[in-house]
């Protein structure tokens, strides 16, 4: 049964120039583990990558339950001269949830 | 009840009276971005039990936009929205003895004092004074050192002195504190990071210095918490069925409760709706921060990657853990340039074959542009309903659709003809085109950054006069 960040978690987006943050914090201990394990910045950026952007670097931070994953050249060139619809890309954190986590995805076991 | 209420504001100003020290100051936030909703200012101010009141008006790039109107009358450039929200909130928060500071000032702080001065007669407001931060603005340090490097593209920073429309550095909150030890009941300040607005008033209260990072780290943190308002109590949050928000439509805004040994719980308006729990104070700490443990403001660097939140009440949280290391010997200042223009518009379509017909569209309007010799840096397509917001190319066929066309170019006639172009959809497109909007050509004032050592600028207090 494939399960999804959104499964597990909440997020939030947040901007500074061209760079996304996007937070992803578990609901429970158990979920924090999965994500830790599996939502790695690869899993990130491949997810990402056709809005041209990267590198994805993940920040931890376990008391929390949180990742913080900061995902540059997310933004069409920044947040003053995109011509996105969303250019400070709040919607992000929601493109973030939809991720299948891949250790829980057949097709994605199989791959690795 | 005006009468009663005066007396009772009379009450509470003896108490607040800059003489006696508390050991608890509770501060409020009243707005946390420009057009941030005024109701909730009002709410907190009425009922918040508030000391002081910060409000956050000011995005990277508004102060550019308002140098501009500053250049056009030099009366203007403070946020437009200045007078509408002051009218509102400053006369409450001046009965209850409740002290303001805001950046609304932006590119005009002195304007803004004098606006509201002249309007305050009218509001009914008892006599105030009024502190003005002056200094951030560093527009002529700019041109005297075009060798500063770019921090987003390191390329120097004269390539972009042509087109400069503003340059402001970042204060910290030393200056609003100092604008607060004048005995003024508002500090009107330009740009001011939007921590420090909330760190200057305990500054101010509890005599911190800028060597004791426990209590920097801490209001820091406060302050970065409560800085957009709404969505540390509820705001950004709701997703129905899955994270529910009670009373979302009556959110109220964040105030935290200071104690003179930097101890900090943060709450929301009491009766107001929203949330505020471990859950949103967790989703805003990370809010805009990338490395957890070096958050870098004017006051200090926060490390905030060990922080840890307490459910203390409802809807009242206590964070613990977060450090600080001394503030580094630069200024950030934030260059708002000239970018050209953007013309954007959109047209609907639904039904049969809707996705088609906007594909059509969108070749249309492309080869019209082309044919009338219009040429763009950069052009953007988007099918709303498909792929605007995530650029997903896999979204199954939605019922209707609508196109969208924006483009960038330092023509402005070639801007305005792209949403004309849309717009004319209607009539000389595809079958069963509606609902067409031209948003028209927008100057572009795009912005990037320059350090600078801290010792080049020069802060000023003014004292706004009431005469």
């Amino acid at each position: 049964m494939s399960v999804r960040v959104y499964d597990l978690a909440h997020a939030r987006a947040g901007d500074k120039g061209n760079t996304s943050n996007i937070s992803v914090t578990a609901y429970d201990a158990a979920g924090f583990q999965v994500l830790q394990r599996e939502l790695t910045p690869e899993v990130v950026l491949a997810h990402f990558r056709h809005l041209g952007a990267g590198p994805v670097r993940r920040y931890e931070l376990p008391q929390l339950g949180a990742l913080n994953f900061v995902i540059e050249n997310a933004l069409g060139g920044g947040v003053t001269r995109s011509l996105a619809i969303d250019p400070h890309g709040k919607s992000l954190s929601a493109l973030m949830l939809t991720i299948v986590l891949p250790g829980h995805n057949e097709a994605g076991a199989a791959a690795d | 009840m005006r009468g009663l209420s005066n007396l009772f504001a009379g009450a509470k100003i003896a108490a607040t009276e800059d003489n006696v020290v508390k050991d608890r100051i509770r501060i409020g936030c009243g707005a946390g971005f420009a057009d941030d909703r005024i109701p909730p200012g009002v709410e907190i101010v009425e009922r918040g039990d508030l000391d002081y009141l910060a409000m956050e008006c000011l995005a990277e790039r508004t102060i550019a936009r308002e140098t501009l109107d500053r250049a056009k009358d030099p009366t203007k450039g403070y946020t437009p929205v200045l007078l509408e929200r002051m009218e509102a909130i400053f006369p409450p928060a001046l009965r209850r003895g409740i002290k303001t500071v805001t950046n609304m000032g932006a590119a005009n702080p002195m304007g803004a004092a004098d606006a509201v001065r002249k309007h305050a007669r009218e509001w009914d407001c008892p006599d105030y004074r009024c502190a003005v931060v002056v200094g951030d603005e560093v527009s002529d340090l700019m041109r005297a050192h075009p060798e500063l490097v770019l921090m987003e593209d390191g390329a120097p920073l004269e390539s972009l002195l042509p087109r400069m429309a503003s340059a402001n550095a970042y204060l910290g909150a030393d200056v609003v504190a100092q604008g607060l030890a004048t005995g003024a009941e508002l500090v009107i300040t330009g740009r001011v990071a939007d921590p420090a607005l909330f760190l200057g008033p305990m500054l101010h209260a509890f005599g911190w210095s800028y060597d004791d990072y426990a209590k920097l780290a801490n209001g820091t943190l406060a302050g970065h918490l409560l800085e957009c308002s709404g969505q540390l109590t509820g705001g950004c949050f709701a997703d129905p069925g899955k994270k529910e928000v009670e009373d979302l439509a009556g959110l109220g805004y964040p105030l935290a409760d200071v104690w003179v040994d930097g101890r900090v719980e943060v709450s929301k308006t009491p009766g107001s709706g929203g949330r505020l729990d471990v859950a949103t104070c967790t989703e805003q700490l990370l809010y805009e921060m990338h490395d957890p443990s070096a958050y870098i403001t004017p006051d200090c660097v926060l490390d905030a990657s060990k922080v840890t939140f307490e459910q203390t009440g409802r809807d009242r949280v206590a964070f613990h853990g977060a450090t600080a290391k001394p503030r580094t010997p630069t200024l950030k200042v934030v260059v708002g340039y000239f970018d050209g223009y953007m013309g954007s518009g959109e047209m609907g379509f639904a039904g049969i074959n809707a996705v088609a017909r906007a594909k059509l569209g969108i070749e249309v309007v492309k080869e019209r542009l082309r044919r009338r010799g219009l040429t763009y840096e950069e052009m953007r397509i988007d099918l709303i309903g498909m792929n605007s917001l995530h650029g997903n190319d896999t979204a199954p066929e939605p019922y209707e659709v609508r196109l969208r066309i924006a483009a960038r170019t330092t023509d402005k006639k070639a801007a305005e003809a792209v949403g004309a172009e849309v717009r004319s959809l209607h009539m000389q497109g595809p079958t069963g085109a509606g609902g067409g909007i031209n948003f028209g050509a927008k100057q572009i004032l795009a912005v990037k950054s320059v350090l600078i050592p801290r010792e080049w600028v020069r802060t000023e207090i003014v004292m706004e006069d009431a005469a």
